[in-house]
């Protein structure tokens, strides 16, 4: 276990690292939390650099660490000032600013031998019941049904975050053929297992919950289940691909 | 050992101190909404401050105590009432078993948490035993109580047993309440305003001087779109100089949040892990309890603060804790 005030530094708050990569900046979310952001761009660098620190947070767990919550473009740390207060004058927020900024150059030369994660395959039954709107982003997309199926079904999609709800994936890698604008009124319920398209965006539901993304098929696959002992079928760094399946598959494996 | 519930009260759920390790995938910390109150109920009964109790929201439940109980009440008066006598609130009560526990028509709105020696020993789901309802999960099944459930209640600890021996109520009376109090803090009035304390948030720079201004010095009014996730307030609409999209980030219990209509919503200890919205400011650790008195109607101001300022506020906090902890050891062994 690493001490944070052992790496106590007036820290910068911002520092630029080597072209082409982002600006990166730390700031506070409160007084109980530090965002790490790393520019503005949805991009696979940033998000294996997010990773990579991700993992050193892992692997050495800072005192007065609770947890951490991988974005986008940021890496949000989530403490306990009155553990970190029992140590160090150091005033808690700087002791953890720090403590990431000091992780960032050991991140950075992860990045290097950045490992992909693990291929997931998610069963799909495309269209029909389970994917009612198939047919509308087909026509949206002057696309048949069968391409729509294969485009979205030959992606490889990164994992970019779970979040908004238990297990669910922001997913990057849609082909922007497929892109389909959100239905124009949301149903009030949406089942887990919905596969969607949102604009450019293309995710599955992992709660019932009122949605207006337009629903080309389903999983049987249950994203989130609080039974197992990692209740999120996806991590963020995962990489992701649909398999078309039956109906009579999806029933005999939803059962 | 447990308890009957005979009326659910209006949205009673089994809370500790919350759900941890799993907002990385996207699951809600829940918990009690003012963690200090919970922590306090519990240090007053003798359990650990992160043992399971009952978050009871403007009505709260009537339960039998089908053996003997330790319990303890905190935070807002909901007229509680054993065997149909007020119970004070703050101290260790102790009841025998047969003993009813009601609450009549709230004399001011609010939530208050009621904790019982041995805690609510419902199973554990993910190393917590809170309920987030939206995932039914947690808690007693998931859900509010009901009617007729049986709360299992977990083993005493010494602590606890000292304390009821030293209260010792006598059979005909059915209950009896410690001679000694911590401090409660007043209940609300209705009307009254709430003032919490918070520093700004990662895009408060982008809104603009006079939503910065208002933000720090006018009213906001909870609406009627509130629970545990979030309130929705109204009053000025706030803002932002520039209309770009954000990226989605982590928000958490006390974020302020500004969607396009310019009403800012506080996210409650149910909210969502991440979201797109602009983070205006930030409500501070001390003060993020004080939101669960935030119902339909309450008054609402922001006050703007440092760092240095909140995680002072904060420390000293934690410190009260810890004195009243000792302070109960203590009490017992009088």
């Amino acid at each position: 276990m690493r001490n944070f005030a052992l790496r106590a530094q007036p820290h910068r708050n911002f520092l630029r690292m080597a072209d082409p990569t982002p600006l990166i900046r730390l700031y506070p979310l409160g007084d109980a939390a530090v965002v790490l952001e790393l520019g503005h761009s949805i991009a696979p660098a940033t998000h294996q650099l997010l990773q990579a620190l991700a993992r050193l947070l892992d692997q050495s767990p800072p005192p007065g660490l609770r947890e951490y919550v991988p974005a986008f473009t940021t890496l949000t740390v989530y403490y306990d000032p009155w553990e970190l207060s029992q140590n160090s004058e150091v005033p808690p927020y700087e002791q953890v600013a720090s403590y990431l900024q000091g992780l960032l150059p050991a991140a950075q030369a992860a990045t290097v031998d950045y490992v992909p994660g693990p291929l997931v395959e998610i069963p799909v039954c495309y269209g029909g019941e389970l994917g009612p709107d198939l047919a509308a982003v087909a026509q949206h997309t002057q696309l048949s049904e069968a391409e729509v199926i294969q485009l979205h079904s030959v992606a490889e999609y990164l994992v970019y975050m779970v979040g908004f709800a238990p297990g669910f994936p922001y997913l990057g890698g849609l082909d922007a053929r497929l892109a389909t604008p959100r239905r124009a009124v949301p149903r009030p319920l949406v089942p887990a297992g919905a596969v969607g398209i949102a604009g450019l965006q293309t995710g599955i539901y992992s709660l019932p919950t009122p949605g207006g993304w337009q629903l080309i098929g389903r999983t049987p696959r249950r994203l989130f289940d609080a039974g197992r002992a990692q209740p999120s079928l996806l991590q963020a760094g995962d990489r992701l691909r649909f398999v078309p399946i039956s109906a009579a598959e999806f029933h005999r494996l939803n059962a | 050992m447990s308890i009957r519930v005979l009326k659910p009260g209006l949205l009673t759920t089994v809370q500790d101190l919350g759900r941890f390790g799993y907002q990385k995938t996207g699951l809600v910390i829940s918990g009690a909404l003012d963690a200090v109150a919970l922590r306090t109920a519990n240090l007053l009964v003798g359990n650990a401050e992160n043992a399971a109790g009952l978050e009871c929201t403007l009505r709260g439940p009537t339960l039998r105590f089908e053996a003997d109980a330790l319990l303890a009440l905190t935070r807002a008066d909901l007229a509680a009432t054993i065997n149909g006598q007020p119970v004070p609130r703050g101290r260790p009560v102790a009841v025998r078993a047969g003993a009813v526990l009601a609450f009549g028509a709230a004399p001011a709105a609010g939530r208050a948490w009621l904790a019982v020696a041995g805690g609510v020993a419902v199973p554990l789901v993910l190393g917590s035993r809170a309920t987030y309802l939206r995932a039914a999960l947690g808690g007693l099944n998931g859900r509010a109580l009901q009617a007729g459930d049986a709360l299992p209640v977990g083993e005493w600890s010494a602590l606890s047993r000292r304390l009821f021996a030293q209260i010792a109520p006598a059979e005909a009376a059915g209950w009896a309440a410690a001679p000694w109090r911590t401090a409660v803090a007043p209940t609300p009035q209705p009307g009254a305003e709430v003032v919490v304390r918070a520093l700004p948030g990662p895009e408060y720079a982008q809104f603009t001087p006079e939503s910065q201004r208002a933000f720090g010095e006018e009213i906001f009014t909870v609406t009627t779109e509130a629970d545990r996730m979030g309130c929705r307030l109204s009053g000025p609409a706030l803002r932002r100089d520039s209309d770009t999209e954000l990226l989605s980030s982590a928000v958490t219990f006390g974020t302020v949040q500004v969607p396009a209509g310019g009403h800012p919503i506080v996210l409650l200890a149910d909210c969502q892990t991440t979201g797109g919205y602009p983070r205006l400011a930030q409500v501070i650790a001390a003060d993020v309890g004080r939101l669960a008195q935030a119902l339909p109607g309450t008054r609402l101001r922001f006050q703007l603060v440092a760092m240095a300022e909140a995680q002072a506020l904060y420390l000293a906090q934690q410190q009260r804790l810890r004195d009243l902890t000792r302070a109960v050891d203590l009490k017992s062994l009088c």
